[in-house]
């Protein structure tokens, strides 16, 4: 019973970090038809930020200013490189390979190909028993911080001008331009947004692994983009069932299985999903 | 004005006669210029040519062949790649499945079984190409974005398994080196390097051999309005989903056939030729040469390799982030996405209009000079 209680908490916690990857992914694609190679990039940018300044400043101000350069990286990424290549949709999901390869790249040659250890309030690794179980804090932490982005995304979609903006974006881009409203600006709402989340991502899964390397966010970008997939693109929603699935799936499978099964079994499932609905659990709008 | 401009036309059509054979001379060159090139890099190995700057050693000297047998590889498996991407249209972010395919197999059967090379590279061919008919037939329900997803997972799987190092196989991230004793006596040895560039040329001629052919023949054309516009396809009555796995199969093949060249030329495999980066780069190199050319993928993917390896040695002389070659080639490559669209290929149609310019200017700069 205890092992069920920890494997499910870790499995949730990971499906926080995939969540809050996802989620940014999927709305970036969803608006903006991009496939975000980048997105790992935006993720090591804000954890190197936050492992930057959390010595000279403390932790909470290092939090902030690691998810404000995330935030400012994608807002910079979508105006320059992005905005000139409009409706040329391989060509965008090119330059966001060479830069996910350029930027990494740059990380190396600043702070080395290694491992660096990741700074943390002490309080994240003492552990909460649970049912019998002894449940490391920062599981807890990945799971709140992953259901409040989860309800304020929810909120600000539904309740803001820019949500709606956002939301009949991704439903039919060209009527809302035929509206007069130009949703290039929401482009880049939307990359800032992804890129603040990724960020956040970024930072916690420092913490969830106690470490930060330059091709961390690669690794996770891959599983995210299952997330995705599954989850339907364009959707948040679909984006935070799928995480939960392929957390859990993973977390079991890999505990209950041989090693590397876990990671199998989510491409069986993603394997499963797009023979059985091409357009992901709650997607509508996968055309592209 | 037309009576003025009489005397140049015929004056034109009297030295006819002299142009024209050097025309046919240099439509001939043309023809004939990839069998001259081929034979030049046939021979090469037999140049003690020094060109300091761009290799270490004289062109013969064994580091420099094998730099030039690993850009030939490069050349040969992006020209591979293209027959998905720039020919059908296939954005496949799983390629490095089938070259791990490729080295790991012939790897695995020579150095764990003690396969003889042959029959081992040949074995691995067709496994390789029966596990792209595979995969394939999966990924293809899926189409655009979906499928590229569907690949890159399907890799992802591949590079997971080889990290793993199931029952000692693979030799997880270390790599498996090749055994040597199960190879022919004339790819051992640093002083056979030269055969294992001949293997590598070898290697690179069968692919532009596959894909020109392909492009010559209806299945390249059809191939190419695939990826124009798959409903008019459909409608002329072919299979869009039959011809696509036919070039995901083929381009499998040729892939995994590249990996065994490749395992050879650098003596082993490692977790590295199945990672999601070697798919990357080889579109890089795809785009970077001109996607869908006849040329370009094997230009971007030899200039790819070589930026590649001579930056990894300079590395430590340059200052700061140049030191990466991955920044510097991913740099460029952005750079070439905007400023030249048709990569290296497109850069001649590129020019022709300031070629036309100053040859105009020549034409107009001759009849003042003739006519006194």
């Amino acid at each position: 019973m205890s092992t069920v209680v920890l494997l499910t908490l870790t499995g949730l916690g990971l499906a926080a970090l995939y969540f809050l990857i996802a989620s940014g992914l999927s709305l970036v694609f969803g608006l903006a038809g991009v496939l975000n190679f980048a997105h790992g990039l935006f993720l090591s940018v804000g954890a190197y930020a936050t492992w930057w300044a959390a010595p000279r400043w403390g932790w909470l101000p290092a939090l902030a200013f690691g998810v404000a350069v995330a935030a400012a990286t994608g807002a910079l990424v979508e105006l320059v490189l992005i905005r000139p290549l409009y409706t040329r949709h391989t060509e965008q999901v090119l330059v966001t390979v060479g830069l996910s390869l350029a930027g990494v790249a740059l990380l190396q040659s600043v702070w080395g190909a290694d491992a660096r250890v990741f700074p943390r309030p002490s309080w994240t690794s003492s552990v909460v028993g649970v049912g019998g179980a002894q449940v490391p804090a920062d599981r807890f932490l990945l799971i709140g911080v992953a259901v409040l982005v989860l309800l304020g995304l929810l909120a600000f979609l539904r309740f803001t001008r820019y949500g709606l903006i956002i939301r009949a974006g991704v439903e039919n881009r060209a009527m809302v331009s035929a509206l007069g409203i130009d949703v290039r600006n929401a482009f880049t709402l939307v990359f800032a947004i992804g890129g603040a989340l990724a960020g956040l991502a970024g930072i916690l899964a420092g913490m969830y692994f106690s470490s930060i390397s330059p091709g961390q966010g690669a690794a996770l970008l891959i599983f995210a983009f299952i997330v995705v997939v599954i989850g339907g693109l364009g959707s948040v929603a679909g984006a935070a069932g799928a995480a939960v699935a392929v957390g859990l799936l993973q977390q079991f499978v890999n505990y209950y299985g041989t090693a590397g099964a876990g990671d199998v079994s989510v491409v069986a499932l993603l394997a499963v999903v797009l023979l059985l609905r091409p357009t992901g659990l709650a997607g509508k709008v996968a055309t592209a | 004005m037309t009576d003025l401009l009489q005397p140049t036309g015929s004056s034109a059509a009297v030295g006819s006669p002299g142009p024209a054979p050097r025309a046919g001379w240099r439509a001939w060159l043309r023809r004939a210029a990839p069998a001259l090139v081929l034979l030049l890099a046939a021979v090469l190995p037999w140049s003690t040519l020094s060109l300091p700057g761009l290799f270490e050693g004289p062109l013969n000297s064994p580091g420099t062949l094998q730099l030039l047998a690993v850009c030939l590889v490069f050349g040969g498996l992006a020209l591979g790649y293209d027959l998905l991407f720039g020919r059908a249209g296939l954005l496949s972010f799983g390629h490095a499945l089938y070259i791990a395919a490729g080295a790991y197999g012939v790897d695995i059967l020579v150095s764990h079984y003690g396969w003889d090379l042959w029959s081992a590279a040949a074995m691995t061919v067709l496994a390789a190409a029966l596990l792209a008919a595979l995969l394939g037939s999966v990924a293809l329900q899926t189409s655009g974005i979906a499928f590229s997803m569907v690949t890159l997972a399907f890799a992802q799987v591949g590079h997971i398994v080889i990290n793993r190092d199931p029952g000692g196989l693979t030799g997880g991230e270390e790599g498996l080196p090749l055994a040597s004793a199960g190879l022919p006596a004339a790819f051992v040895g640093v002083v056979n390097t030269v055969n294992l560039y001949w293997l590598a040329l070898a290697f690179l001629t069968v692919v532009v051999l596959v894909v020109h052919t392909i492009d010559r023949a209806p299945l390249g054309r059809t191939l190419t309005g695939l990826r124009d516009d798959e409903r008019r396809i459909a409608v002329l009555g072919l299979s869009p989903y039959r011809l696509k796995l036919l070039a995901f199969v083929l381009a499998g093949a040729l892939a995994a056939l590249g990996g065994v060249t490749y395992a050879l030329v650098v003596g082993g495999a490692s977790p590295h030729v199945a990672s999601s980066e070697l798919t990357l780069s080889l579109i890089v190199m795809a785009v970077l040469g001109g996607a869908g050319t006849r040329w370009g993928a094997v230009l971007g993917g030899i200039l790819y390799a070589y930026l590649d390896q001579r930056l990894a040695r300079l590395g430590g002389s340059l200052p700061g982030p140049l030191g990466e070659p991955l920044f510097v080639l991913g740099t460029l490559f952005i750079l070439a996405v905007y400023f030249v669209p048709g990569g290296l290929a497109g850069l001649g149609g590129r020019l022709e209009p300031v070629r036309r310019a100053l040859g105009l200017r020549r034409d107009r700069a001759h009849p003042p000079a003739g006519t006194p």
